[in-house]
């Protein structure tokens, strides 16, 4: 730790930025989602406001130096807000031929290249099919090229350790974030602290970890590699207790908390999909708050066992793909009609099918409101941000027990495993959601609804007096036996519809940023908030009359949705799918919303939004 | 290891009648159907333990026999096709206080649920499983189903059924089940004794049941279900007892290498080298073997395969969440914290 150099030792000139976008690529071997958490950690504890865009391949170890086989990892950090993870990297560190190959082509001109031109032999310029070398050819003169013997010189920072090349050779991704955390001013105590509690049971290997870092750092301080380095302000924030969160992790927390709410033990199963996993993996290591998690034997199962906890007293809940919503649709629509609170959360990703496991898309919704047979409606919520996945997930709890009904989160893969600082709420300070009270048992009948929410009773096996059998038959009303009478099928299905609707006045009224009328509405919903927020303050910035929305209730629509649309001329709704919001309110309210839609597996860069609302304004769309 | 004995189950009040246990629907199954002797005999069992009655559970799927909660006046949930094992897992384990029932198909748990009856065994989840076997579809009236016979003509096997049937006991003892047994519905005195056992056992108990379907398979286990033939044709299963069948129990079970045959002798002197009954044994090896006698020339087995004490799902994960308490915190604010980059 004493070679740890302090910004005020520094000899070199430090120039201030408002914003930096860091792309680190590499193979899928080479740690490149770990470096970029580290560096996530690091600029989070610096003060800056972040968002992050872990990108990897399907494959769990593609072919060395392929192109398919590129893992990227992106962080954009600012001293304002950060409502995206960039739309063009300032730096692109690549590891070897093919991450640049993959990478440079998303790189702003002037932009930052930093090379590991050790990796950079025939071999590998071969596969990213490159005939001669661009560190050599001048054919990336458009950028600030700066090659660095990375495996070398990791090789002689560790000379003397008892180590294989191969292990030599993977701590050059520290040597690479040394570099980095002096360029940008990051402090390395907690990544070094990281390193030595991961790995603790191979000591030699925390050892080279940590002097591969070291190393980087002072190889940039010492060389004058970049002439300078620079720093980002902290970005002015709320106080209190701030953490970076991904949006899995924070559905887990989210559910966590709604236990606690509810004064109800959590019921999680799960099967492992990506990207929902983490879900699992997360709430996995929480026993020591009660918590019953479940890895079922497929996505079926999952739900059920959730079903049965819910049917047994417990906040069941389920997360998944939409290739496991699929399996599960059966299974929801039982829910919907033994009216049992459950919570499915959906990290949607690139489908149909397998489509494209390891990507972000929103191309479920219509799955959400739809997909199951029957008159079978439910709510639907989507969290905009990874930390508004925590509300979001509270608040489908929520809802789910005070209706008696299944309720669906919308998430996806670009919020799943993105990132972004997350205060922590006080969790004595939130309000809390107990079950409604049961009638005396006596007064008791399965299906006798409460008249403002519906909702029927929540009775349990093991209460004495309160035992009734609930099922997929239709059932009567109020007394809850079997019915196939045609009258009563009716009421019923009229009836779980009113249920439904009436969570429309749970909803807050909608928030518009800018006029409250005028030229162009953007609308957005899930995970588009980020880019469409951003694009949208630019444009105001330049006085440019638009406003923008965000939906967070997608079932039922918030009450004044239709009224707010309405005073606008143009309505522009950005989906990442081909457009099924809206179908939704042109279907909702008869007016003529225009799509910007995307299906690329990405999420949308602030330009495209910028542009398609300007095309608008000019009335070229 | 917690013992989640039956006798500290709490009870309530005096030991109710199986009348109790009956709810007010009108059962709705066929004249004749196999399942309401089952039924008769769950109630009366029900009746003898020292359980309340809201301690019950009764789960099903879909299927003729899987109206079976309907009828008990305990909680009980009707689900999907297939799905009744998961969903009385959820509710065995959120709750292990209760005592959790599935009554299920041979179309049910072993077709459309077949997933779940291997997993559900496997993990030893503390479940009493009923599976009625008719070896037809008689809710979508009259299909092969998993254990209908090779050759069977059914509506959709008009030229005979080209699929070899799995054997339930088979693939139960294959998926580790810690309980397995098998009876006649029409042999009152035997499925008492099998559902008292399950009732008590820890763990997976599966109880397969040979039950007739009059309307779309009448006489699917005739050999074994007339009184003038039967006791030619099954062997009653005793722990610890050797293997002796027949009107005059003159007739023995023994090993010729890996394979069962039937010995016969002068009654009273049955000859040393008899297949001696162990239900306890840790090596599910000889109830396998005699789960596949069936299958051959020898009579078919009833009683209690194998019964052997296990953990059970829901008490090693009450056991992991001790353990995690011991060594984690137990609030939720102090995880909500908790992050390796702490705070800023």
């Amino acid at each position: 730790m004493n070679k740890l150099k302090t910004a005020k030792s520094r000899q070199q000139p430090a120039e201030e930025l408002e914003s930096v976008t860091i792309r680190f690529a590499g193979d899928s071997g080479d740690g490149i989602q770990l470096t970029g958490a580290q560096f996530s950690t690091a600029t989070g504890i610096a003060g800056n406001d972040l968002s992050t865009f872990p990108d990897y391949p399907a494959d769990i170890r593609a072919p060395m130096g392929s192109l398919f086989g590129v893992s990227g990892y992106q962080i954009h950090f600012s001293s304002g807000r950060a409502f995206t993870p960039g739309d063009s990297p300032d730096v692109l560190v690549a590891m070897n031929p093919a991450a640049l190959k993959v990478n440079v082509k998303d790189l702003r001109k002037g932009g930052l290249l930093i090379a590991n031109s050790d990796a950079f032999s025939l071999q590998n310029l071969a596969k990213a099919a490159y005939t001669s070398n661009p560190l050599e050819d001048g054919s990336l003169s458009e950028f600030r090229l700066i090659p660095v013997e990375l495996s070398r010189r990791t090789g002689e920072a560790l000379q003397g350790m008892p180590l294989t090349k191969p292990q030599v050779e993977r701590c050059k991704n520290f040597y690479a974030l040394g570099m980095m955390y002096w360029l940008y001013d990051r402090p390395m105590e907690g990544t070094l602290k990281w390193i030595e509690s991961k790995f603790k049971k191979t000591p030699a290997m925390a050892e080279a970890n940590k002097k591969a870092l070291l190393a980087g750092n002072a190889f940039a301080e010492t060389t004058e590699l970049f002439g300078q380095y620079y720093r980002v302000k902290k970005a002015p924030a709320e106080p209190g207790t701030y953490r970076n969160i991904t949006g899995n992790e924070a559905v887990a927390l989210g559910l966590l908390t709604a236990s606690h709410l509810s004064g109800l033990q959590l019921w999680y199963g799960s099967y492992p999909i990506t990207p929902a996993s983490e879900i699992l993996h997360e709430l996995s290591h929480y026993k020591n708050l009660g918590v019953k998690t479940f890895q079922a034997e497929d996505e079926i199962a999952a739900i059920c066992s959730s079903i049965g906890a819910a049917f047994a007293g417990s906040l069941g809940t389920t997360g998944t793909s939409g290739p496991g919503v699929s399996l599960k649709s059966e299974a929801l629509g039982l829910a919907a009609i033994v009216e049992l609170p459950l919570v499915i959360v959906n990290i949607q990703r690139g489908g149909p099918s397998t489509g494209l496991p390891t990507k972000t898309e929103q191309s479920d919704l219509f799955q959400a409101l739809y997909g199951r047979h029957g008159e079978c409606p439910m709510p639907v919520l989507a969290a905009a941000t990874p930390g508004d996945c925590f509300r979001m997930a509270i608040e489908a709890c929520r809802i789910a027990i005070k209706y008696m009904t299944p309720v669906l989160l919308l998430s996806d893969g670009f919020l799943g495993i993105g990132s972004e600082p997350w205060r922590v709420p006080d969790a004595s300070k939130l309000p809390q959601f107990p079950p409604p009270k049961l009638p005396a048992p006596e007064k008791f009948k399965p299906y006798q609804r409460d008249p403002q929410t519906l909702a029927r009773p929540w009775a349990l096996p093991g209460m004495s007096g309160y035992e009734h059998r609930v099922g997929g038959l239709e059932k009567a009303d109020v007394t809850g036996t079997v019915s196939y009478d045609p009258e009563n099928h009716e009421r019923m299905c009229r009836l779980r519809q009113a249920k439904i609707d009436k969570v429309a006045s749970e909803i807050p009224p909608i928030e518009v940023l800018g006029p409250t009328r005028g030229k162009v509405l953007v609308l957005g919903w899930g995970s588009t908030y980020g880019a469409i927020t951003a694009a949208v303050s630019r444009l105001q910035a330049k006085g440019e009359p638009v406003a923008c929305a965000h939906l967070r209730y997608l079932n039922p629509l918030p009450s004044d949705l239709g009224q707010v649309l309405s005073r606008y001329e143009r309505v522009l709704v950005p989906e990442l799918n081909l457009g099924q919001l809206v179908h939704v309110l042109r279907d909702r309210y008869l007016l003529d919303v225009q799509g910007l839609n995307k299906v690329k597996g990405q999420s949308f860069k602030v330009a495209e939004i910028d542009s398609a609302v300007m095309a608008l304004l000019a009335g070229r769309a | 290891m917690h013992d989640h004995g039956l006798e500290k189950l709490p009870g309530s009040g005096p030991l109710p009648d199986s009348r109790k246990f009956s709810s007010d629907q009108m059962v709705r199954w066929c004249p004749g159907c196999g399942d309401f002797a089952v039924l008769a005999v769950v109630q009366k069992v029900l009746a003898s333990l020292d359980i309340s009655r809201e301690k019950y559970a009764f789960i099903s799927g879909i299927g003729c026999s899987s109206r079976f909660p309907y009828y008990m006046n305990t909680y009980g949930f009707h689900s999907i096709h297939g799905r009744a094992l998961p969903i009385a897992t959820g509710v065995k384990c959120a709750n292990p206080e209760l005592q959790v029932w599935v009554a299920t198909g041979d179309g049910d748990a072993l077709s459309i649920g077949g997933n779940h009856f291997i997993h559900t065994l496997r993990r030893n989840v503390d479940l009493k499983v009923i599976l009625f076997n008719n070896r037809i579809y008689g809710l979508t009236k009259g299909q092969i189903s998993p254990t209908s016979e090779f050759g069977k003509k059914t509506k959709s096997t008009p030229w005979g059924s080209i699929e070899y049937p799995i054997n339930p006991v088979t693939m139960a003892l294959a998926s580790e089940a810690t309980f397995v047994a098998r009876g006649i519905a029409a042999d009152v005195p035997g499925m008492t004794e099998i559902i008292t056992r399950a009732a008590k056992h820890h763990g997976t108990a599966f109880v397969e049941v040979f039950q007739n379907c009059v309307v779309f398979n009448n006489g699917a286990w005739k050999e074994v279900e007339d009184k003038a033939t039967r006791e030619e044709r099954v062997v009653r299963l005793q722990h610890g007892k050797p293997l002796i069948f027949g009107k005059e129990m003159n007739k023995g079970i023994r090993l010729r290498g890996m394979d069962p045959e039937v010995v016969e002798f002068l009654p009273g002197q049955p000859p040393k080298d008899l297949m001696v009954h162990d239900e306890k044994a840790e090596s599910p090896h000889g109830a396998y073997l005699l789960s596949k006698m069936s299958e051959t020339a020898c009579p078919i087995p009833l009683g209690v395969f194998r019964a052997v004490r296990q953990p059970t799902l829901h008490e090693l994960m009450e056991e992991q969440i001790i353990k995690a308490r011991q060594s984690a915190p137990t609030d939720l604010q102090t995880v909500l914290n908790a992050s390796e980059e702490g705070g800023a």
